[in-house]
């Protein structure tokens, strides 16, 4: 058997009740808030996203690459923002951003592949795990019937966090997926692996075709360009009727292992903007308060730079989380730069704790299960 | 018909039995893209080692289509780009764009007209393999040399190919060692190499190899006027290295030379072909044997290949319709087996982007994940459309849901912002040339052809009414799930 229809029975058997609270039992609850996962492709630079400019180790490191103590956008004492981030001020300064440092996992894998492998399965380094995380979640605790779906992808074409999920689908914007979803058909079930797959994604979209409506207008203006369109459909999702529990978005390019500076202030700029037109149209439709948006990426980077003006493989990251009832503020712990590991930062919170936080306080599910162990949760959501 | 052959292929006895219809398009759908009635019957008498032999022995080392004229210019020197100032160098990415579709519509315009689909096939299965994109190389003329060393070894030999392409000029700006010294090599292509290229994500090699490897490569670099291959002394670091259990003063060429030793080599390009060419699930026993057959053959391509295509897994019914078609095998599949004949090949190269596969540009070292991968909700919606649109015809109202919409609304103002748009559009001004001409086509075809053998590599989920006319039949098919599968 697979894990999945495993998982599906113990989430609709009697085993739901035994996880020993009520509230995590399926299918119970009318609604459930709102996740948006930013990923941001290729290993983000942390040091250079949310930077220790205080610590002098920082400059020494990276005497080419290192930004300006008076450009920085300080947060406090000791850490600042890329001047680029600016329009995560407001939010930063309203106690709506929350900065994870330190994220990551012990024995850390380099490998880009694998690396987000770990992030999207949650798995150990060295477990090979099939379904997402969010997959095995949602498996156990079912979003409400009334749903469009539990997750949706936007403008990517993998499903990462939401691979092996059943109901999830990927879209690039709402009113096309309604156009087309004409083409499909409910064909029942098949015996070759690949048909089955092809069926299973037919039956999916005419599920959440029923549910979902397309055209909300907002007066929020969006940043042009592929991410800014991939923030404005997620406002849009976020303002469907029918509820969507997860939204996963990406922005590419963060690979960054030469000619760092301006590729990386570009994404910056395009993160920062992104993310404040989505809080904007998120206030605007009366969801911020419902709403968490995350960022993650599969690993940071070296915090020595390299000979190309750039930085290769990293580990731990800093990660921003933002809503409405988000505890604003520096989380986590400051880079540790006079201790590196064979020349990485070593962690200081597990991405699985992060992940456990998001299930058991924006969701109130029990993530054990799910996450194959109990990891301290964070303190990020009031 | 479908007498379940497999093991009868093995046997002696059985050598003479003919792969008949159905085994013949098997073959060629998982040799080529797509195949006529005609290809399909020209082998269908043949048995599978003759047949497989016919298919491998087009291989070519050249294009038959002449590449676009841009290619025989000089490219571009980094220095110069770097120098440009912002409106130049916004003029110069402008230019790129351009010269990059014309390259992609020669590619494409090859796999169309190649008397060697198979050639075309390794060499698109090469460029995934050694997964480079433009986006980064920023060179279309570094980026049609790159194609063209990967179509001379296409069917050639691996580690020959392995060699080259690390001294490939455009692989060398993609990961990063045109500018690795010895004073800081950068990891890029080393880990690469090992992970994706030779013995596979976690096999055998540790961040400290990468390490020691990375200073191997120093000093591979590029001649910064004509971008050629130059080896920087000054830049090599060429004290000893500790890779893989072994030390020496290793050169690049000699860790290559390790990494092709290992045995996890030949077992990870084994199993890659497996999924591209048998099915989605390995046989680990078969795929050591493919392997061992492999090394043996000092990477020999061919032998391979033929070992494979011969074998009884890849006849089995388990193999057939197994795997599901890339945008590429869907759209020129479509037009080969369709003979549709388009007056510019811009839409295909756009279709194919739009359905995930933007050939030149793979999303990243890694390449297509392909498989089940191909297919979500949107890339589905994608395919299902623009078969639509080529098969709909004019005239007739077919019944059924994939034929009951005459036009598609236009987007409403707004609806999209961006490149995304712009592709969409142009692909649909220039999709008129692209409608299946059912006139044109039935007159190719015998009076008793099985419409269903033909389109599909298994029974269709929807079966067509067989007293609907033909043209419909056709129509139902292409739409059907089993469609998507070759």
């Amino acid at each position: 058997m697979r894990r999945r229809e495993f998982l599906g029975l113990v989430a609709g058997g009697a085993l739901a009740g035994s996880i020993g609270n009520v509230a995590f039992a399926a299918g119970r609850e009318e609604s459930r808030n709102l996740l948006v996962l930013v990923e941001m492709k290729g290993g983000n630079d942390a040091l250079n996203t949310v930077i220790p400019y205080a610590d002098p180790l920082y400059a020494r490191l990276r005497p080419r690459i290192a930004l300006a103590r008076d450009q920085v956008l300080k947060l406090d004492e000791r850490a600042a923002l890329h001047p680029s981030l600016e329009k995560l001020l407001p939010a930063w300064v309203g106690k709506e951003l929350a900065i994870v440092e330190g994220v990551g996992y012990p024995d850390p894998n380099l490998s880009h592949f694998r690396s987000i492998e770990i992030w999207d399965t949650a798995s150990k380094s060295a477990e090979y795990l099939d379904d997402g995380w969010l997959a095995r979640a949602f498996a156990r605790s079912p979003s409400p019937a009334t749903f469009a779906a539990d997750g949706v992808v936007v403008g990517s074409p993998e499903m990462g966090p939401l691979l092996g999920a059943g109901r999830a689908i990927a879209l690039a914007n709402p009113e096309q997926f309604l156009r087309n979803a004409r083409l499909a058909r409910d064909a029942g079930e098949s015996g070759n692996v690949s048909l089955a797959h092809i069926l299973r994604v037919e039956r999916e979209i005419l599920r959440s075709a029923d549910k979902l409506t397309a055209g909300q207008a907002f007066v929020t203006e969006f940043p042009a360009g592929p991410f800014g369109s991939a923030i404005r459909t997620a406002a849009q999702l976020a303002a469907n009727p029918a509820g969507i529990a997860v939204i996963r978005i990406s922005l590419g390019g963060f690979d960054t292992h030469a000619g760092q500076l301006g590729a990386h202030a570009n994404l910056m700029r395009q993160l920062g903007e992104g993310l404040s037109a989505l809080r904007a149209a998120l206030k605007e439709i009366n969801r911020w308060q419902s709403t968490v948006v995350a960022t993650y990426s599969e690993f940071g980077r070296r915090p020595q730079e390299n000979q190309s003006g750039g930085t290769d493989h990293g580990t731990a990251s800093a990660h921003f989380v933002m809503g409405g009832r988000v505890r604003g503020g520096l989380h986590g712990a400051a880079p540790q730069l006079a201790r590196l590991e064979s020349g990485n930062l070593p962690f200081a919170v597990d991405f699985r704790s992060y992940y456990a936080t998001l299930m058991e306080k924006w969701w109130g599910m029990d993530s054990r299960g799910p996450l194959g162990g109990t990891f301290p949760k964070l303190d990020i959501l009031v | 018909m479908l007498i379940a052959a497999g093991a009868l292929f093995l046997s002696g006895a059985a050598a003479a039995v003919p792969i008949g219809y159905e085994g013949a398009r098997h073959l060629l759908a998982r040799t080529g893209f797509g195949a006529t009635d005609a290809e399909v019957r020209s082998l269908a008498a043949l048995d599978a080692g003759d047949a497989v032999d016919r298919v491998l022995a087009t291989a070519r080392r050249e294009a038959v289509t002449p590449p676009p004229a841009f290619v025989a210019q000089a490219p571009l020197p980094y220095y110069k780009l770097r120098a440009m100032d912002a409106q130049a160098r916004m003029a110069q990415q402008r230019l790129n764009v351009e010269l990059g579709l014309e390259l992609r519509e020669w590619w494409l315009g090859e796999m169309l007209a190649t008397p060697s689909p198979v050639t075309e096939k390794m060499t698109l299965f090469w460029h995934n393999h050694f997964a480079t994109s433009q986006q980064k190389v920023r060179s279309p003329q570094l980026m049609y040399r790159q194609n063209v060393l990967l179509r001379r070894e296409a069917l050639g030999n691996f580690g020959t190919l392995l060699h080259a392409v690390a001294k490939d000029p455009a692989m060398l700006v993609y990961l990063d060692n045109a500018g690795s010294r010895k004073q800081a090599p950068n990891e890029h292509f080393a880990r690469e190499v090992m992970e994706l290229f030779t013995l596979g994500e976690g096999h055998g090699y540790s961040e400290r190899d990468i390490k020691e490897a990375a200073r191997a490569f120093t000093g591979w670099s590029l001649d910064r006027e004509s971008l050629e291959f130059t080896f920087r002394r000054a830049f090599h670091d060429a004290g000893e290295k500790h890779i893989l259990g072994r030390s020496g003063r290793f050169d690049g060429d000699q860790v290559l030379d390790l990494l092709l030793e290992r045995e996890e080599t030949a077992r990870f390009v084994t199993t890659k072909l497996w999924k591209e060419f048998v099915s989605p699930s390995p046989d680990e026993h078969e795929v050591a044997r493919l392997a061992a057959l492999f090394r043996d053959a000092r990477y020999e391509v061919k032998p391979l290949l033929r070992a494979m295509l011969v074998s009884e897994a890849f006849w089995s019914r388990d193999s057939r319709a197994a795997l599901i078609k890339s945008p590429v095998e869907l759209v020129v599949g479509t037009l080969r087996t369709f003979e549709i004949h388009p007056a510019t090949l811009r839409p295909a190269v756009v279709a194919v982007a739009l359905l995930g596969q933007n050939p030149m540009s793979p999303p990243n070292v890694k390449g297509w994940a392909g498989g089940q991968a191909w297919i979500n909700s949107s890339t589905l919606l994608a395919r299902k459309q623009l078969l639509e649109r080529m098969f709909r015809g004019a005239e007739v109202q077919v019944e059924g849901p994939a034929m009951a919409m005459t036009a598609t609304p236009a987007p409403a103002a707004g609806d999209e912002t961006g490149r995304e748009a712009r592709m969409r559009r142009t692909m649909e001004r220039g999709m008129q040339t692209y409608a299946f001409d059912w006139d044109r086509w039935s007159r190719t075809l015998p009076a008793q052809v099985d419409l269903q053998s033909l389109v599909l590599a298994q029974a269709a989920v929807n079966p067509p009414s067989p007293q609907a006319p033909a043209v419909q039949r056709v129509r139902q098919l292409v739409a059907d799930p089993a469609f998507q599968l070759k």
